[in-house]
């Protein structure tokens, strides 16, 4: 009887009630310990995009100025010769100043014109009648009117990034060009559009006429040269590894380089680089033709192991079948197999080009950190890439500086997931399954 | 001139294909693909791929000579002379070509010469790799003794325009470097490493299939974001983020700190030890669970006692794996963990890694031959014989495990 009572009590007793409730709570801590760690990584996602689309968004529109600028004969064209090489040199500064003087009369003080002036962009308003000019040497004389980009100080006031309220001393604008600023906009003189400087300029020290084109042309180089050269050498090297190559020492060894090249860090690629296209070759610096070959060497083992694995997952009752109707190995690998395990290699290409897309780290060795002012047209020009862009304009402290940096990170989040998600497609819709 | 000319070549081989193609035909006497097949040995298209590649390679092979040669000769005599190759090429096949002839054969052997070669650029690059930074750091290791840049304390790769520049001592002391990078491997291990395992585990254990099929992409975007935006993150959220909290608690950190770098590259790497460690834990045996569960364990009781330890060493492969990504990580240091080479313990304090001063020594003007050029190739060197240990520790660890249960 008190024996029963006992083993009863073993599952039964307050104790044991206890331990029960002790595991089962210890059961629910583990579970909330692992919804914790997800939330936890799901919400440094959400901080990061937040973080970078909260300060890029506002990069993708601008404030202009619309401003009537007389072009001035006696400062234009002096001799009045109508040259467009020496109208290009023409002081065109004196008169963008001298039309924003003209809208507001009653600034005389030369401190006050100065600021004054500070409201557009010196550099965008010029080169901007420089280039009407340039182009249509009659237009000397009269009067234009041009929308040009106000400075990035104002741009970044209007956007609302400067505090109105703070002690004038510690605001990058003076009260009066506040003044000013508000005046202009109420009579809609001033008035934001869609940044397609952006999207059209290159580099340039000032912010507001920078520009990612330049940068999206060298990336897409760079990314042409490693296409071009990892696809069809990693596609060889997979074919060869998966079909031909015979179980030997030779093979071990390239299998074994294979796998640790997929480990070595993208910083040791870009010296590779340097060292031996750069130094050894001769192979002209920041150009996308060397960028590219070192971001292909750094895709070689990804594309390598995703044909590998399409080629495995092509079912062997193909080549049995292309075997036992009489073709050789060759023409069943390359006539049936490889067609076959095509939707794999190029999902498995577009993900490793993609990688090669974000790359930075290389192509900061072979000196693609340069300031490039124009679009490149060649694969031996100095160029920049995307991501070395960002890179460059992270440098900056400024706001207007990391509004650009962040939208240009915008591009290059949009077309990286785009690939992924073409490449995701691409492997749905075309996946067979044996 | 050189499109030109690789244009030209190219419409050659491209006729010598057809060339040989028809001459199979002819020689045969039979159009008919499948009465060719019974008197000839190989298909007609393999007869106009051997014609190819014989011109092909004698093209290659003669302008090959002919570049080597180009400052020697007269270039009309190499024009001849690739010509004439050519004219060799066209002559070799015209020979060969006929119904006995193995074109396929021949062909075949061609195609997988080209496939040896492909692989055989993976090991090139190895080779390439080990022997730029073997050869670098020997250079360097000329002018600053090996002893001292693994011993030193001191970090200053400036060296001195004048005599008397001041800090400009040129000190190639690398404990400093070796130090910043393992207190902010250690930062991000210490970010990574649970939050990793417990996503790992929640989803291979707890988590029902539609939760793991949303969750999983989510991690895995975390994975493809590129590391230049992780540091634009660190720089512009994080740092100051960090630094207004040090700051409402009383004291100072700077915005480059390790503890800001450490932490981001932290959550880079989250995905990269939840996907390894998820296929670790997947790879335990369902026995083992069973087991478990029909003596009555919980399902927390049967991973911390049951799987945990049976899956351990792949786990402890995964993270070395992970540390090795850390230790690599070029990036989110470069932008957010600064540049003076600080022998400091404390993770608030701005640090510097390899692969910082790789960037640093090598960005902007650079002369070849000085030691500050050469450092970052000894750096190089250090940086890729850890990562390859890791790595071959790594998977010793993980294959020796996986043998274990099968």
């Amino acid at each position: 009887m008190s024996q029963s009572t006992s083993a009863a009590s073993v599952h039964n007793s307050d104790q044991a009630l206890k331990r029960l409730k002790a595991r089962k709570s210890a059961e629910s801590r583990f579970r909330f310990f692992g919804i914790g760690a997800i939330f936890a990584a799901v919400l440094m996602l959400g901080w990061l995009l937040n973080s970078i689309v909260g300060t890029g968004y506002t990069a993708f529109y601008q404030h202009y100025m619309t401003i009537d600028v007389e072009l001035t004969e006696s400062i234009v064209d002096p001799d009045g010769v109508r040259d467009p090489d020496e109208l290009r040199k023409a002081n065109f500064r004196k008169i963008m100043q001298e039309a924003i003087y003209a809208r507001f009369p009653e600034v005389t003080d030369r401190k006050e014109k100065i600021a004054l002036f500070k409201v557009i962009s010196a550099s965008g308003a010029t080169d901007q009648a420089r280039q009407m000019v340039y182009q249509n040497p009659s237009l000397v004389g009269e009067t234009l009117t041009l929308s040009v980009p106000t400075s990035d100080d104002v741009d970044q006031l209007l956007k609302g990034y400067i505090d109105r309220n703070a002690p004038e001393a510690r605001r990058k604008v003076t009260d009066q060009q506040i003044a000013w600023v508000d005046a202009l906009k109420a009579t809609g003189e001033i008035k934001s559009k869609f940044n397609w400087t952006f999207f059209t300029a290159t580099d340039s020290r000032d912010p507001e006429l920078a520009g990612i084109a330049g940068a999206v042309v060298g990336s897409l180089m760079a990314l042409f040269v490693a296409f071009v050269v990892s696809v069809p050498v990693g596609v060889g090297a997979a074919v060869y590894l998966e079909e031909f190559a015979p179980q030997n020492r030779f093979t071990d060894f390239v299998e074994i380089n294979i796998n640790n090249l997929a480990a070595v860090p993208s910083i040791v690629f870009g010296l590779l680089g340097l060292a031996v296209f750069l130094n050894f070759f001769g192979m002209p610096r920041s150009a996308p033709l060397v960028g590219g070959l070192v971001l292909a060497l750094m895709t070689l083992p990804t594309i390598i192991i995703a044909t590998r694995s399409a080629l495995r997952a092509v079912s062997p009752s193909i080549v049995d079948g292309a075997l036992s109707l009489g073709a050789s190995h060759t023409q069943a690998v390359f006539h049936h197999k490889v067609p076959l395990a095509a939707p794999g290699i190029l999902t498995g290409s577009i993900i490793g080009i993609a990688q090669a897309l974000g790359e930075t780290a290389p192509l900061l060795m072979i000196g693609m950190v340069a300031f490039v002012t124009e679009i490149p047209s060649t694969l031996t020009e100095p160029a920049s890439a995307l991501p070395v862009q960002i890179f460059l304009w992270s440098d900056s402290a400024e706001r207007a500086w990391a509004e650009r940096t962040s939208a240009a990170i915008i591009v290059l989040l949009t077309v990286l997931i785009t690939m992924n998600a073409v490449a995701i497609f691409l492997r749905n819709k075309l996946e067979r399954r044996w | 001139m050189t499109l030109v000319l690789t244009a030209l070549i190219l419409a050659t081989i491209a006729a010598a294909f057809f060339f040989g193609r028809h001459l199979a035909v002819a020689r045969t006497g039979a159009a008919v693909s499948a009465s060719f097949s019974d008197r000839a040995h190989s298909l007609p298209a393999y007869h106009g791929y051997f014609a190819a590649w014989s011109v092909g390679l004698a093209a290659f092979v003669a302008v090959a000579v002919g570049w080597l040669l180009r400052d020697k000769i007269e270039p009309s005599v190499i024009a001849v002379l690739i010509l004439a190759t050519i004219g060799l090429g066209f002559a070799f096949s015209y020979r060969k070509i006929g119904p006995r002839f193995r074109a396929r054969n021949i062909v075949e052997g061609f195609v997988k010469a080209v496939l040896l070669l492909c692989s055989g650029v993976a090991v090139l690059t190895t080779l390439g790799i080990v022997l730029s930074l073997v050869f670098e750091s020997f250079r360097f290791f000329e002018q600053v003794p090996i002893f001292d840049f693994l011993t030193g304390l001191q970090w200053s790769p400036q060296t001195a325009l004048r005599e008397d520049q001041a800090g400009q001592s040129g000190a190639f002391g690398a404990v400093p470097i070796f130090t910043g990078t393992f207190m902010i491997m250690l930062v991000a291990m210490f970010v990574a490493a649970p939050i990793g395992l417990l996503i790992a585990i929640y989803l291979s254990e707890y988590a029902s299939k539609r939760t793991r099929a949303l969750v999983k992409p989510m991690i895995e975007i975390l994975a493809g974001v590129p590391t230049v935006v992780y540091g634009f993150f660190a720089l512009l959220t994080v740092g100051p983020t960090i630094r207004g909290f040090a700051e409402s608690l009383g004291f100072g950190v700077p915005t480059q700190s390790a503890i800001a770098a450490g932490s981001v590259m932290g959550v880079m790497i989250i995905p990269f030890i939840s996907s390894l460690s998820d296929d670790v834990i997947n790879a335990v045996p369902q026995t083992l669970r069973d087991g478990s569960y029909a003596l009555g364990a919980t399902k927390s009781e049967t991973m911390t006692k049951v799987i945990f330890p049976a899956a351990l060493p792949g786990i402890i492969g995964a993270l070395l794996l992970a540390v090795s990504r850390a230790v690599g990580e070029t990036m989110i240091v470069v932008m957010a963990a600064g540049r003076a080479a600080n022998l400091t313990g404390n993770p608030f304090e701005a640090v510097t890694t390899v692969t910082v001063q790789i960037v640093s020594l090598l960005t902007g003007d650079q002369e070849f031959d000085s030691p500050k050029t050469l450092a970052a190739f000894a750096l190089g060197l250090v940086l890729f014989v850890i990562t390859l240990a890791l790595n071959v520790v790594a998977l010793l660890i993980v294959r020796k495990y996986r043998e274990r249960y099968e």
